[in-house]
C-alpha cells in the first residue's frame, strides 16, 4: 500500500480462536493497584 | 469503529473492534473525517485544494480494501461469542491484607493509613491458611493462581507471610496448581534476609516511592511527620538491583501537587529503577491533593514528554520500562481477557486480617460490598455476580469508547468512588488511560 502501513492486524479476531484459558495474570496484581489497564497484560499462552 | 489521532507527526487509525493498527499518510487521515459517511465523489470535492482527484481515488481505494479484510470498520461481534456467553468466573487472585496497619502515613492513603477505617490488626495464620485453602477450592481448573501480599504494610507481619507462602508450596503441588506469590512494600523494614526471602519467593515486588526526594516526603511521611526518602531509597535500590531479570516495580502516585511527575518518573529512572510505574492518585475531589478536570491538558503534556524522553532512553544505558506505556500489539491479551475487565468482585478478591471478603482491596472496609468470610468460605451471590457481570458492554459509556479493549472498562473502585455505581467509569481517569494509551501506541510506531 502506499498510504498505508499497517503496525498490528486483526490480533483481537484471532485471539478468538485461542484464547479465554484465564490463565493470564488478573491486571491489578502487576504493578498498578489503582488504575485498571488490561491492554498491557501478557498471554499466557504466547 | 475507528479511532484516529496524531502524536509525534505520526497519524495512527486504530481499527478498534479487529484489533488493527494503521500508521497512515495525511491524505487517508483526512478522507477519513468524510469516509465512510460521505461518496468519493462529495469526499474529492471537499479535499481538492489539498490533493489530487486520482490521488484521492487511489487512498480510497486502500481504505476499501482494508475495510474488505476486516482491518477497517469491522464488526463487534464478540458479545455473542460462546467464550463471552459461557463464562463462568472463578478466583484465581486473591489480595491479603497482611496487616491492617502501617509504619508510615501517607497523606492520600486510600487505606486511611492502613488501618481501611477499623481497628489496626494483622493476620493471622489461621486466616492465611484458609485463605489458600478458599484459593485452590473456588479455582476450577486454573492451574496458573496468585496472592498478593498487601496492606498496610506486609512486612509488619512478614513471619505469617513466609507461613503461608510454606503452607501455599505445599498445597499447590497436592491440588496441581502453581500459586504465584507478590508483595507490595513501603520498604522501610527491608533487610537483607527480607530482601533474600523475597527475591527467593515472590514473583513480583512493588515497591513504594513517589519520585524526587520532596515530592515523596511532602506526602509519605513517618509517624512523626518526618520524611521516608532517605530511609527507602537506600533498601529499595538495593532490592531492586537484588531482582536482577526478576520482576519488580518502583511504583509511586502522583497527586496535584506533582502534575510535573514525568520528573518524578524520570528521577527514578536515573536512581537506577528499570521498573517504573507512576500512578494518578485517586481521590475525593475536595481533597487538596486530587487530579481535576482543569489538570488534564497539563497531565497530557507530561505523558508526551515521558513518551519523547522514554524513547530517547530506549536501547542506553539508561533504558527504562514504564508501566503504562508497555503494550505488546501482537501478543497481547486475547478478547475473552479483554472483555472480563479487571477481574475484581470475580476473579480477583481481597481478603481482610479478619477473613472478610471484599471484591478487591478498594472496596476492603466498605460493609454494602463485603462478600462473605473465608472462615464459612460462602460468597454473597448478587455482589459476585454484579461484579461478574461488570464488562464494557454493560457500561454504556465504554461500549462506545475506542479505549474499551484496552482498558476492559477500568476500575470499578474509581467508578464506585466517583459515581456511586461500578458501571459508570471514572470520567477524570478514562482521559489519562486513552492518554496514555495513544502514548503506548506511538512509541510502538516511533520504534518500527
Amino acid at each position: 500500500m502506499k498510504y498505508i502501513k499497517t503496525l498490528t492486524g486483526a490480533n483481537l479476531v484471532k485471539s478468538i480462536a485461542k484464547g479465554g484459558c484465564g490463565e493470564c495474570q488478573t491486571s491489578c496484581q502487576s504493578a498498578c493497584k489503582t488504575s485498571c489497564t488490561v491492554g498491557n497484560q501478557q498471554c499466557e499462552n504466547q | 469503529m475507528i479511532h484516529k489521532f496524531t502524536q509525534n507527526d505520526v497519524n495512527i487509525v486504530l481499527d478498534v473492534n479487529s484489533g488493527a493498527i494503521h500508521v497512515v499518510d495525511q491524505i487517508v487521515y483526512d478522507i477519513l473525517d468524510y469516509y465512510p459517511k460521505e461518496t468519493t465523489k462529495t469526499t474529492i470535492e471537499q479535499l481538492k485544494d489539498k490533493y489530487s482527484e486520482n490521488e484521492i481515488s487511489d487512498a480510497i481505494t486502500e481504505i476499501d480494501t482494508l475495510k474488505k479484510e476486516g482491518l477497517l470498520f469491522s464488526e463487534d461481534n464478540y458479545i455473542n461469542h460462546e467464550s463471552f456467553k459461557n463464562r463462568k468466573p472463578v478466583v484465581k487472585a486473591l489480595c491479603l491484607h497482611i496487616a491492617h496497619d502501617c509504619n508510615i502515613r501517607c497523606e492520600y492513603c486510600f487505606a486511611s493509613q492502613g488501618d481501611f477505617k477499623g481497628d489496626r490488626s494483622l493476620m493471622s495464620l489461621d486466616v492465611g491458611k484458609k485463605s489458600i485453602d478458599f484459593l485452590i477450592k473456588n479455582s476450577g481448573n486454573r492451574r496458573n493462581l496468585e496472592v498478593d501480599f498487601f496492606g498496610g504494610e506486609p512486612l509488619m507481619n512478614f513471619d505469617v507471610v513466609k507461613e503461608i507462602i510454606a503452607y501455599g508450596k505445599k498445597e499447590e503441588k497436592k491440588y496441581g496448581k502453581n500459586i504465584r506469590f507478590t508483595i507490595t512494600t513501603n520498604g522501610v523494614l527491608l533487610d537483607d534476609e527480607i530482601m533474600k526471602y523475597i527475591n527467593e519467593n515472590m514473583n513480583n515486588v512493588v515497591l513504594s516511592i513517589d519520585g524526587r526526594e520532596n515530592i515523596n516526603d511532602r506526602v509519605r511521611c513517618t509517624i512523626n511527620g518526618g520524611g521516608t526518602y532517605d530511609i527507602i531509597l537506600p533498601k529499595i535500590l538495593k532490592m531492586a538491583k537484588l531482582r536482577g531479570e526478576k520482576d519488580y516495580y518502583a511504583r509511586g502516585t502522583f497527586t496535584r501537587y506533582n502534575l510535573d511527575f514525568s520528573k518524578d518518573v524520570l528521577h527514578l529512572a536515573d536512581l537506577g529503577f528499570k521498573h517504573i510505574s507512576v500512578e494518578p492518585v485517586v481521590a475525593s475531589p475536595e481533597e487538596d491533593y486530587a487530579i481535576l478536570e482543569e489538570d488534564l491538558p497539563q497531565i497530557f503534556k507530561e505523558y508526551e514528554y515521558l513518551m519523547d524522553e522514554y524513547l530517547k532512553r530506549k536501547n542506553t544505558d539508561k533504558d527504562f520500562n514504564f508501566f503504562h506505556f508497555t503494550i505488546d500489539l501482537n501478543q497481547g491479551p486475547c478478547i475473552a481477557k479483554r472483555l472480563s475487565g479487571c477481574g475484581a468482585g470475580a476473579e480477583y478478591l481481597a481478603v481482610t486480617p479478619e477473613g472478610d471478603l471484599y471484591p478487591c482491596h478498594q472496596f476492603v472496609g466498605n460493609e454494602d460490598f463485603k462478600l462473605g468470610n473465608i472462615n464459612d468460605g460462602t460468597l454473597d451471590t448478587p455482589i459476585y455476580d454484579q461484579f461478574s457481570n461488570a464488562n464494557v458492554y454493560n457500561k454504556e459509556e465504554c461500549s462506545k469508547c475506542w479505549a474499551k479493549f484496552y482498558c476492559s472498562g477500568g476500575c470499578h473502585a474509581n467508578a464506585y468512588n466517583f459515581n456511586q455505581d461500578i458501571n459508570i467509569p471514572y470520567n477524570i481517569g478514562c482521559e489519562m488511560e486513552k492518554k496514555r494509551i495513544e502514548c503506548a501506541i506511538t512509541i510502538q510506531a516511533k520504534l518500527l
